[in-house]
């Protein structure tokens, strides 16, 4: 006994191929098939669902190609729904999207993918060792640990209760087992195993919600400082192409603090993988120093991969995140794109002839996108012992013509707890994450900044207000600039104009390929914000005093912040100290006429020698 | 697989569909062949099979077919595309046929038209950098083997004839064997007159295969097109171990072409009519790139494209952008002003540069050397905004050497006309133009760097803030 679904095959033998048309197959004489159960189809056994059914025809969607695919050929029962196999083995693996491990297909058919492989999710072979913690005579419930295994060194995989399954235990016994041998024994007569299995379009029970009471700590500046999403959040990431949605999610994949990560490439490039799988068993996890790839599930369903199984593809990839979750760990589910998901559903929808909404998408899109966004949270899991588990979910969002009031963005915003709306002008100025800090929010930033003030700095929420204002007043001096010109500006104006610049370019910007930079510690992001704003105050006070605002060295002061940003970690008190003097020395030099600028602005000097992004217009 | 059936007339023909009635037997995507009343023999696929109605798309001219006349045979057999090292130096039409008087390629091999897609855990990722001669490209947006890069052009702007250039100039450093292909996508009989004369004879053709799709040609071919050209590169790649570049143009008029077939199968239109399933589409085209673990070769694929009324939001150049792996935009201005090739820097990004540039792929310091133009050229960009209205005296000296190192930069280093350059030559170029600044506006370059390639000059920048100060 071994999860939610029974098997079984009851007489179908008969069910022949009437009718293929791409993805789409009809199976008759298939009477009695249950929704989204799944059949193979034909000789080489091409994995599928029934989708509807219309009398003695059933209509399946395949998850493979059907090129070759003769009318005539058998179509098989399997009785169960598309389920996710779950049990150790699953970190580190790289699946399909339907959770066959990629490499054993690439064993059987070579660098190029033939349909109708058979390949299990979790390997039959290797054995794991099981230390239960509940003996025989006990009275267990669902959800209950019955002992665990040690998956990877940081990750003891907590053996639950099946959920349709509590009794007495009849029998448990420790040793090393292979996923499917039984483990121990239900006084009913049902085994125990390692193995669950799932079907992944239902959301597995979580308990009570609970309140976010954490941030999911990102490394990047502009996410925590400004935007931070709670742990068991969840936060849609629209932009344009190439306005760096990929780069973001593949960076939380890397500094993301979390203990699981489910990454889903769905539907988008190969060579976005094949970065990830060179890099993440080479990687170390900076909390752990583990290798990345042991605390990851990737599931990969690339843009010329069956289109169906990319639409089952995010399913798998969020069952396997909530089991995790259910043994009381922090997930997050990095989807990247939704957009590519709900592409999918149109192109099955449409290929039904159902009637289209917006945009050709069905109706029912903005239902399903909700339900996937609703599976993410904070929850007490049910099961003794108590615990509390959290599921964080961002995703990518891919709007045609970067234009947000699309369907799928649209429904997006609707159900995320957060936006971090990436901007084409950003991009092309090469301010990366390009961030558009007017359109992105967050709804978490009460709850997390609590966290922040207490684990990080006591004035943490005074420190993101002040930059969040910064930000908007600069916004509305360059309306006055563009308006009347820069000669209108008071000093203490201009003042906040090179302020907002330096939070642009030494905080808010954050080059995701910097060795150094690339993760920001929430302690970090607080002292280079701090160091700006309280640059801001210091200088105030000097122009109040008289000192015209031509006279500040500014220079010298972004390039003391600059190093600290890129200091090594050995070199960091240092350096924050020499940039806190300098701070409140506010340098100044002689007046000098003419431009209205600082007079001596200092080259950012790269002398760590990584590529900074180029300035932009800051002042008038 | 199965025999081949023969069906006497079809019970409806729509576009270039026929609709075939109590088929028992058909197959997904078998190959048909149509023969006419008259005798002309078509050849068609079967693109859905049902025992009611069975799907035939015929691949070529259906004009005056009629429907109770036609005799179609199911051979059974799926999509192929003889494949072969020896159709290297040939001209094929876009669906495979000779076009240069010599006989069918005997085709060692036969792949599956539409390919099989790579999996991702036997890619390898993308690591060595493919010389176009082309300062922009090669210099500011490197083309990596394994890479998809497009260029977007606009109407009326040179992106054929860069295609062109690219497909005669394409090298890779080193003796590895290298091979291109061009496949022209529905272009006219002039072009295509120019592109035998250019490429039949010269010295570049014994490494180069040409697929020519006419525009008069019939439209399904231009579907067609690509994917021949792709499978024959796959082969090459994977199998021979070479080297390959797939340059094609225009996919504007493949898109064309795939809405045109959408809407005569009755598919639901999305934006401006193109097929919902045009990202999917285009992605079974580009995501054929790559490089393989374990084995020599790779797949590099640069398609040209042209944005409707210089519209990057258009569908055609939006989805591309969404596969691809960056994008070489021409600029309108650029061209106006004579130069070639018209590359607009700013826009312009190859996202797979860095894996591709250094020391030992292109020259050193090649990163930090790009930076640097690139934000002197952008701040030029912007500053030259700026001196349209308040004039260049309004702008402060910095802001004014950017404005004058834009032009130049325009001229000397995107401009090329009709040269080859080396990756060598033109970086040299870009190092020329930096020199002429003082060292403190090269703010992207450290000392290190500089002390190797500032030579000769003074490096304080100290009083020199005019070109014509200087020895
Ligand atoms: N944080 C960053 N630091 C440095 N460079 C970045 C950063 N974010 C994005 N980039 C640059 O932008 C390019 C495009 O980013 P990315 O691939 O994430 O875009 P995308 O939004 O996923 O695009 P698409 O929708 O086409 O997949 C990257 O290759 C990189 O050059
Ligand atoms: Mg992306």
């Amino acid at each position: 006994m071994s999860g939610a679904d029974g098997g079984g095959r009851d007489g179908a033998a008969e069910a022949r191929v009437t009718r293929v048309a791409g993805a789409l197959v009809e199976a008759a004489p298939l009477p009695a098939a249950a929704l989204y159960e799944q059949v193979l189809v034909g000789e080489s056994g091409l994995a599928g669902e029934v989708i509807r059914t219309r009398g003695e025809i059933a209509v399946v969607q395949l998850f493979e190609d059907s090129d070759g695919l003769e009318l005539g050929e058998p179509v098989e029962r399997t009785g169960s729904t598309l389920t996710a196999e779950l049990g150790p083995g699953l970190l580190g693996s790289v699946l399909d999207g339907v959770g066959r491990p990629l490499e054993l297909i690439a064993d059987e058919t070579g660098p190029f993918i033939e349909p109708g492989s058979s390949a299990r999710t979790l390997d039959r072979e290797r054995t794991w060792a099981f230390t239960p913690e509940r003996s025989a005579g006990e009275e267990v419930a669902p959800g209950d640990v019955l002992g665990h295994v040690r998956e990877t060194p940081e990750i003891a995989h907590q053996v639950l209760v099946p959920r349709d399954g509590g009794g007495i235990l009849a029998g448990i016994d420790g040793g090393e087992y292979a996923v499917d041998e039984p483990i121990g024994r239900m006084e009913d007569g049902r085994e125990l195993t390692l193995l669950r299995r799932w079907p992944v379009r239902r959301p597995r029970p979580a308990g009570e919600r609970l309140p976010a009471d954490r941030p999911f700590v990102t490394g990047q500046r502009v996410f925590d400082l400004l935007f931070p999403v709670a742990e068991g959040g969840s936060v849609s990431v629209p932009g344009g192409f190439g306005t760096g949605k990929t780069v973001v999610e593949q960076t939380l994949a890397r500094y993301g603090d979390a203990d699981v990560i489910v990454y889903v490439g769905c539907g988008e490039r190969g060579n976005e993988m094949a970065e990830l799988l060179s890099e993440f068993p080479e990687l170390e996890d900076p909390r752990t120093g583990r290798p990345l790839m042991e605390r990851t599930v990737l599931v990969v369903n690339t843009s010329n991969m069956p289109v169906v199984a990319r639409e089952a593809s995010v399913y798998l990839g969020i069952t396997i995140a909530e089991y995790y979750r259910d043994m009381g760990l922090r997930v997050a589910l990095l989807a990247d794109s939704i957009s590519r998901w709900a592409e999918a559903l149109r192109e099955i929808s449409s290929r039904l002839q159902e009637m289209p909404g917006e945009e050709g998408y069905p109706t029912y899109l903005a239902d399903r996108l909700g339900k996937i966004y609703e599976r993410s949270g904070r929850v007490r899991v049910p099961g003794s012992p108590e615990r509390a588990g959290a599921l964080t979910l961002i995703t990518a969002v891919s709007p045609p013509g970067g234009d947000f009031s699309e369907p799928v963005t649209q429904a997006s915003l609707r159900v995320a707890g957060g936006v971090w709306a990436l901007d084409s002008e950003l991009a092309n100025q090469r301010h990366y994450p390009a961030v558009d800090w007017e359109t992105s929010y967050s709804l978490y930033e009460e709850q997390t900044g609590e966290w922040f003030a207490g684990e990080v700095a006591p004035d943490w929420p005074e420190v993101r207000r002040d930059a969040l204002e910064l930000l908007d007043r600069e916004r509305d001096l360059r309306e006055i600039v563009n308006l009347v010109g820069p000669e209108s500006l008071e000093d203490d104006d201009r003042l906040l104009l090179e302020a907002a610049r330096m939070l642009r370019e030494l905080v808010l910007a954050q080059n995701a390929f910097d060795p150094v930079d690339a993760y920001s510690p929430p302690e970090k992001t607080h002292l280079l914000t701090s160091l700006i704003l309280d640059y801001r105050r210091a200088a105030a006070d000097v122009l109040e005093e008289g000192v015209e605002f031509v006279r500040l060295k500014t220079g010298p002061v972004r390039e003391a912040v600059r190093r600290v940003r890129q200091a090594p970690e050995d070199e960091l008190d240092e350096r924050a100290r020499r940039a806190q003097e300098l701070v409140a020395e506010v340098p100044r030099g002689e007046p000098a006429g003419g431009t209205g600028k600082p007079t001596d602005e200092a080259p950012e000097r790269g002398d760590d020698g990584e590529p900074e992004p180029p300035e932009e217009e800051g002042g008038p | 697989m199965t025999i081949p059936r023969v069906h006497h007339g079809v019970a409806a023909a729509r576009g270039p569909l026929l609709f075939l009635d109590g088929t028992r037997r058909a197959v997904m995507g078998e190959w048909a062949e149509i023969e006419t009343e008259e005798g002309r023999s078509l050849r068609g696929q079967v693109i859905e099979a049902g025992r009611e109605v069975t799907v035939v798309q015929v691949l070529e001219e259906t004009l005056g077919l009629a429907p109770g006349d036609v005799e179609v045979t199911l051979t059974g057999r799926l999509a192929t595309a003889a494949v072969g090292r020896e159709m290297l130096g040939r001209v094929f039409s876009g669906n495979g046929v000779p076009l240069d008087d010599l006989p069918e390629p005997a085709g060692a091999e036969s792949r599956p038209l539409s390919g099989r897609p790579m999996n991702p855990v036997r890619r390898d990722r993308p690591s060595d950098f493919i010389e176009t001669g082309i300062s922009v490209i090669d210099g500011m947006n490197t083309l990596v083997r394994g890479q998809k890069l497009p260029v977007f052009s606009g109407p009326g702007l040179p992106g054929l004839e860069l295609a062109a250039r690219v497909v005669e100039g394409a090298r890779i450093p080193g003796d590895r064997p290298f091979a291109v292909i061009f496949v022209a996508l529905g272009i006219t009989e002039r072009e295509t007159r120019r592109f035998l004369d250019r490429f039949r004879g010269s010295d570049v053709m014994t490494r180069t295969t040409l697929f020519l799709n006419r525009a008069a040609d019939p439209t399904i071919e231009r579907l067609l097109a690509p994917r021949h050209a792709l499978s024959l590169a796959e082969h090459l790649a994977f199998d021979e171990g070479m080297e390959v570049l797939v340059v094609s143009a225009d996919i504007t008029h493949y898109c064309e072409a795939l809405r045109e077939i959408s809407a005569a199968r009755e598919e639901m239109p999305g934006r401006r009519g193109f097929p919902g399933h045009m990202y999917t589409d285009l992605a079974s085209l580009f995501e054929r790139a790559g490089v393989v673990e374990g084995r020599d070769g790779s797949l590099t694929q640069m398609p040209v494209l042209t944005m409707p009324n210089d519209d990057i939001t258009h569908p055609v150049p939006d989805l591309t952008g969404y596969i691809t792996e960056g994008q070489i935009v021409l600029g309108r201005e650029l061209h106006r002003r004579g130069l070639f090739p018209p590359v607009d820097v700013l826009p312009s990004l190859s996202r797979l540069m860095n894996a591709g540039v250094g020391e030992e792929k292109t020259v050193a310091d090649h990163r930090a050397w790009a930076d640097q133009l690139y934000a002197v050229y952008s701040r030029g960009r912007d500053a030259r905004e700026t001196a349209a209205i308040v004039g260049e005296g309004g702008l402060p000296d910095e802001d004014r050497r950017a404005l004058e190192f834009a032009d130049r930069f325009e001229e000397a280093f995107v401009h090329q006309g009709e040269e080859r350059r080396t990756v060598e030559e033109s970086v040299e170029i870009g190092w020329g133009l930096l020199r002429d600044l003082p060292r403190d506006d090269l703010g992207r370059i450290d000392d290190e760097v500089w002390s190797r390639h500032g030579e000769g000059r003074d490096r304080s920048g100290a009083g020199r803030t005019e070109r014509e100060d200087e020895p």
